[in-house]
């Protein structure tokens, strides 16, 4: 079966601190494609290079050397505008500390990736709220974060990645601040946006057992992917 | 422009959040337009009300009087040059205008010249009788100088052509004096002779007129009503009769309506410049009252606009103030600013949003400055007695600066927020 490839990274390369003694590779030749709905989990240990990964595929940094296809656009020629562009249209983030803007309620939280994509008035209200019901905050619609528990936080945060329709979710830790019970809760939402609407989500994690849940699980040390196997949910 | 009004909610937002710190940081902007706005209201009053007061003495006027030559500068032995203000002298009898020189003046430019007005002061006497008494100036004048001081007269008339041709002892006194000396009754003072005491000798005057008093706009009285000393007019030629002099050394010329009093000030001096071509020290001059009230608003407006920019000096500091809040705010919000560019902000869109903010402040800053600066102005402004006008340019300028000091001060941090990089600025804890 051929499925559409949404992101092919292949000989990427990620080093700092080039031409001083203290250069430091980071990610050393990573080869990963990930094709439209999958869900995949990418796990490490902490400096194994899972975060610089994810900042590549979340077009937030650039790689040092090799070849990044998101969704068919090539990244590495993109510029700094455009990428920007990229960002709010084809990726969606879910920050481990969730990052909703403070002072600013649900509603607003959920409409910023569509005020910035240019979607105006009432679509763009209609949308955040449709959102927000998707992932069951339809009574906290006006809330502000600092109102809202860890978990409730998430879901907004999980709605405000998905205003502008993503290609892809990249999920950095999404649970890591999260109780057992909410981080639950979570997982099952991601697994209902992989299931309802065929999204792709990348899920970055060191947890093994959230890792478990995916349909492919991709494990990186020292900048080299070590090893892919299918995970339970395929 | 939605992104645009979504910023200045932001902003009205992030200023409720902090209504302290906005305040703080307004206050120096309140404070610097609020002091330009009061000294500019304060300044533009009084020169209105001094031009007003100068007109109100006659725009016709021109005033002709004497002036050092240019010298050529002398060296002393020791090589050190002196300027005019040390060999300065006084003009002397000879030098005075002559009472030909104004005859010949007024035949010669008959229709331009209403009246000359001439005075020649006596000084301060007191006049007495039976326990009254009141303080008086006794001034020689010539007929012109009614007319040309615009005066009310209440009773009797003014001096008559044979009266001032032969210095006759006659005087116009002020209603003061007849308050004073008669208890208000101006029929009894008519025709009454009033003893007066100048230097040591006495003279009498029969009063043959009486002007109202008014008050000067510029002056204002320390002493009571009945301790004024008020002006006890005399023909020109009675004082001179008196002080023994024969020549006058300035006079005010009342033109006629119409005429361009600047141009025919110096066709006065050149008319009067021959007489004087012999003259070693002194040459005449002449200028006119409108171009005095001119030199007079230009004076105050330069005045008002240095205070003005002095104060100006405060709104720098404020502007600098709401840079530092700024840099402040930016630093505060660094994951905000690392979470807006994950969701797709471009660099732009974050410059914009701290530049509206900056501006936010800046506006209410400056609005608030120009509602206080009105009421300190017009109340200092009342209390100087002047007639206070709130300068509109000057509240558009505030707004308007206070909206470029925004943007200065503002686009710093802005640009600082803009090109954070998102990766540092998400981690930034």
């Amino acid at each position: 079966m051929s499925r559409r490839a949404v992101i092919e990274l292949e000989e990427i390369y990620k080093r700092f601190y080039i031409g001083t003694p203290n250069e430091l590779t980071v990610l050393n030749g990573i080869n990963l494609t990930i094709y439209e709905g999958e869900f995949v989990a990418v796990v490490g240990a902490s400096g194994s290079g899972k975060s610089t990964l994810m900042n590549i595929i979340g077009a937030l940094d650039r790689p040092t050397q090799g070849r990044y296809h998101l969704d068919g656009v090539d990244m590495v020629a993109a510029k700094d505008r455009e990428l920007s562009g990229i960002r709010n249209r084809k990726i969606g983030f879910v920050f481990q500390t969730y990052n909703l803007i403070a002072k600013t309620n649900a509603l607003k939280n959920v409409e910023m990736p569509m005020l910035y994509g240019g979607v105006t008035g009432k679509k763009r209200v209609d949308r955040a709220k449709e959102l927000l019901t998707m992932v069951g905050m339809e009574d906290r619609m006006k809330h502000l974060p600092e109102e809202l528990s860890g978990g409730q936080k998430q879901r907004v945060a999980i709605a405000r990645a998905m205003g502008n329709d993503p290609a892809i979710i990249l999920a950095d830790e999404p649970t890591g601040a999260l109780d057992s019970g909410t981080g639950r809760m979570v997982m099952d939402l991601f697994h209902k946006l992989h299931k309802e609407q065929g999204k792709t989500i990348v899920l970055i994690t060191h947890s093994p057992e959230l890792a478990e849940e995916t349909e492919r699980v991709v494990t990186i040390k020292d900048g080299c992917i070590i090893g892919e196997r299918q995970g339970t949910c395929v | 422009m939605m992104m645009f009004y979504e910023n200045v909610r932001l902003a009205l937002f992030s200023l409720k959040a902090n209504k302290m710190r906005a305040l703080l940081t307004m206050l120096g902007i309140i404070i610097g337009i609020s002091s330009v706005i009061a000294i500019m209201t304060v300044g533009q009053s009084l020169t209105y009300t001094m031009t007003e007061s100068m007109s109100s003495l006659g725009v016709n006027n021109i005033t002709v009087g004497l002036q050092q030559k240019p010298q050529e500068e002398e060296t002393t032995e020791e090589g050190m040059s002196f300027g005019g203000g040390m060999s300065r002298q006084m003009a002397d009898e000879e030098d005075y205008f002559t009472r030909e020189m104004l005859e010949n003046y007024c035949e010669t430019y008959e229709g331009s010249v209403v009246g000359i007005s001439v005075t020649e002061g006596l000084g301060q006497s007191k006049l007495q009788d039976k326990g009254r008494y009141a303080n008086v100036y006794v001034t020689g004048t010539s007929l012109g100088y009614f007319l040309a001081n615009d005066m009310e007269l209440q009773a009797g008339r003014y001096f008559s052509g044979t009266e001032m041709d032969e210095g006759r002892k006659v005087a116009m006194v002020s209603s003061i004096v007849v308050e004073n000396m008669f208890g208000g009754d101006r029929e009894e003072a008519l025709g009454s002779v009033l003893q007066v005491n100048l230097g040591d000798k006495y003279f009498d005057f029969v009063v043959v007129g009486v002007y109202k008093y008014e008050q000067s706009a510029m002056g204002m009285s320390l002493v009571s009503e009945k301790d004024t000393q008020t002006d006890f007019y005399v023909p020109l030629k009675t004082a001179q009769g008196i002080s023994h002099s024969e020549g006058f050394s300035q006079f005010t010329v009342i033109t006629a309506d119409g005429l361009d009093s600047d141009a025919f000030a110096d066709t006065t001096a050149s008319f009067f410049a021959p007489y004087y071509r012999n003259n070693r020290d002194f040459q005449p001059m002449a200028f006119s009252m409108a171009s005095m009230v001119e030199i007079m608003s230009d004076m105050m407006s330069t005045i008002t606009t240095a205070i003005a920019v002095i104060a100006g000096i405060a709104l720098l500091v404020g502007g600098i103030g709401v840079m530092n809040i700024m840099l402040v705010s930016i630093t505060e919000r660094t994951r905000e600013i690392g979470t807006r560019k994950a969701l797709g902000a471009p660099n732009s869109a974050i410059r914009l949003q701290f530049i509206i903010e900056s501006i936010v402040i800046c506006l209410i800053g400056g609005m608030i400055g120009i509602v206080l600066g009105v009421v300190l102005g017009m109340s200092a402004a009342n209390l100087l007695g002047a007639s206070a006008t709130p300068s509109m340019g000057s509240i558009l300028l505030s707004l308007g600066f206070s909206m470029a000091i925004g943007i200065f001060f503002g686009y710093y941090p802005a640009n600082k927020a803009a090109r954070m990089d998102p990766i540092e600025a998400l981690r930034y804890e």
